[in-house]
């Protein structure tokens, strides 16, 4: 007995010791990125164009850049991923057909994200010719979230007790007017959470933007969909793998991690904030 | 009226439900069509085992095997990472810890697990990479033992929070029987509740090793990018997802490189296809053996 209980303590030290070395990482990415980036962030930073080849200035376009692609994927990706969710959920929950579309959700979810990249590149940039732009990179985006947002959709409907729907239509609504004015409004906060993380997801991809939006240097901002855009992400990358003052970029490349650790970190929290008064509320 | 309008959006609504149907099948088709051209110029089995990869020399060699091989050497010291992590935090968060530990670890967890793949790349370039160049005395420290080190640490939210669901579908009731013949819980951990997950478990590791397969902007930036067969984790290796990513940009369009780019994409595709399939079946076995539908 005695030898199983010590067993038993160097297991235990074994899990506790994972689970230890998984922390250690989370700390060291945050405290290299905001230790090392804190001192590249200054109010010009945030405002100002990059100057002298990348090496002075700002990195406003490429924080405004981030913005644009990410609001066009989700204008893109929510509608559709809506209405697939409530034609899974709240039509056609059984049969033939939606047992392809569910497994071609969770295919599509599990493709790499540079394949996404080709895909854009090929049926965006070139065979709609659309160009390398940011109605390209977002259409792309959207196409990598689509998956994200139909299963956090789907989980918030379905969380929404069939008693209310069976109220509903008891009183003589229609299926549509209890979908629209019973269950989409239960079911909003998951739904929020669900889109809100899509956002984290979509500001931080680099793969499916290399050939379909992003640009190294640009002065200028965006004037229209169709113009190229510098990005959070890409910048980091290229800032490291480009150009000729690696001490100076890398300098620049820990500010915009820095940035956009808070920008995506930020808005994970948000969500986690709504789902966890959204589950007090509950209970 | 109102039932024209109702049936309306419902057809409305299953057709859009098509959408995801439609991009999966888009992105096969663009693959086939924009891959399949290389097998003009280069036979099937030279591309896969061709020992070069030129695409730029005159006349270019187009051989994935270093490609295939790197991606192997880096997915394996990846899973050697992430299981050990993964599974391991996941034990520790579901059996052994404290329901205060829980609420702290479990949102860490998902906070690692949202980190963009470019931040770990650059935290791999600054940080690691220089480590172990200087731990190790080695030229450079972008190779595949750095690569492998990052994605594993990537992986490993993955696999911790699909292993964590698979252990929480253990029923109680099956620990609670081992306790009473009086099992202690290490016993319980390793003889009741990891074999009755097992299968979920490996569902992670399965969804683990599709992640570091078709990871990116973390091997670009960290495995070093020479495409040279690897003789040792110490090597600067270039996967398939950092071809891809590095030569897309400067391949012409339509031409042999371009098209070979994208046939190494639909081997991918392939690859992480399968690899996800194997893990929804493995994973509706598992549900059916614990008694849960769906």
């Amino acid at each position: 007995m005695k030898n199983g209980h010590i067993t038993q303590k160097i297991g235990f030290s074994a899990l506790f010791g994972c689970m230890l070395i998984t922390m250690f990482f989370l700390g060291a990415i945050i405290y290299f990125t905001v230790v090392r980036g804190i001192g590249a962030i200054s109010w010009g930073f945030l405002t100002q164009v990059p100057r002298s080849g990348m090496t002075e200035g700002g990195v406003a376009p490429a924080i405004v850049g981030t913005l644009y692609l990410t609001a066009g994927s989700i204008l893109f990706a929510l509608p559709l991923g809506l209405a697939c969710a409530i034609y899974l959920c709240e039509y056609s929950p059984r049969g033939f057909f939606v047992n392809i579309i569910r497994m071609s959700i969770n295919n599509l979810a599990g493709v790499p994200s540079v394949v996404f990249g080709l895909f854009g590149l090929a049926v965006f940039v070139k065979f709609m010719k659309f160009g390398i732009s940011i109605l390209s990179g977002s259409l792309t985006l959207g196409i990598l979230v689509l998956p994200i947002i139909i299963s956090a959709t789907q989980e918030a409907l379905m969380a929404v007790p069939h008693s209310l729907r069976e109220a509903s239509l008891a009183l003589g609504a229609s299926k549509w007017e209890t979908i629209r004015k019973i269950v989409l409004p239960s079911a909003l906060p998951g739904i929020l959470t669900g889109v809100i993380l899509s956002i984290g997801r979509v500001a931080g991809e680099t793969a499916p933007i290399l050939f379909t939006a992003a640009t190294f240097y640009s002065r200028r901002y965006p004037d229209s969909v169709f113009s190229e855009v510098m990005a959070l992400p890409y910048h980091i990358y290229a800032l490291m793998t480009e150009g000729t003052h690696p001490e100076k970029q890398t300098a620049i490349a820990y500010g915009c991690a820095l940035i956009l650790m808070v920008l995506v970190l930020g808005v994970s929290a948000i969500a986690v904030y709504i789902r966890q008064r959204q589950r007090i509320q509950n209970a | 009226m109102a039932r024209v309008k109702e049936k309306a959006i419902r057809w409305t609504l299953a057709a859009l439900a098509f959408s995801s149907l439609i991009f999966l099948v888009g992105i096969i088709i663009v693959l086939f069509k924009e891959g399949l051209p290389i097998f003009k110029a280069v036979r099937p089995g030279d591309f896969i085992f061709g020992k070069f990869w030129y695409p730029t020399y005159d006349p270019p060699e187009f051989g994935i095997f270093p490609l295939i091989m790197a991606s192997m050497w880096v997915t394996l010291g990846a899973l050697c990472v992430c299981v050990p992590l993964g599974v391991g935090s996941a034990l520790y968060l579901n059996e052994i810890a404290g329901f205060k530990q829980r609420s702290l670890l479990k949102p860490a967890v998902e906070v690692l697990a949202s980190i963009p793949s470019v931040v770990y790349g650059f935290f791999g370039m600054v940080v690691v990479a220089p480590f172990v160049q200087n731990l190790l005395k080695l030229d450079t420290g972008l190779c595949a033992l750095t690569a492998s080190i990052i994605l594993g640490v990537m992986a490993t939210p993955t696999v911790c929070s699909i292993a964590e669901d698979a252990l929480n579908c253990v029923p109680n009731s099956f620990r609670e029987a081992s306790f009473a013949v009086g099992a202690n819980r290490w016993q319980t951990l390793t003889q009741v509740v990891i074999p009755a997950a097992g299968s979920g478990i490996s569902t992670a590791v399965i969804l683990g090793i599709s992640r570091a397969i078709g990871e990116t902007m973390t091997v670009l930036m960290v495995a070093g990018g020479s495409a040279v067969i690897p003789k040792s984790f110490l090597d600067p290796v270039r996967p398939m997802t950092s071809a891809i990513a590095a030569e897309m940009g400067e391949a012409p369009v339509g031409g042999l490189h371009y098209h070979s780019l994208f046939a190494i994409a639909l081997i991918l595709f392939i690859v992480t296809f399968v690899f996800n399939i194997i893990a929804e079946l493995v994973s509706r076995k598992f549900r059916i053996r614990l008694g849960q539908s769906g």
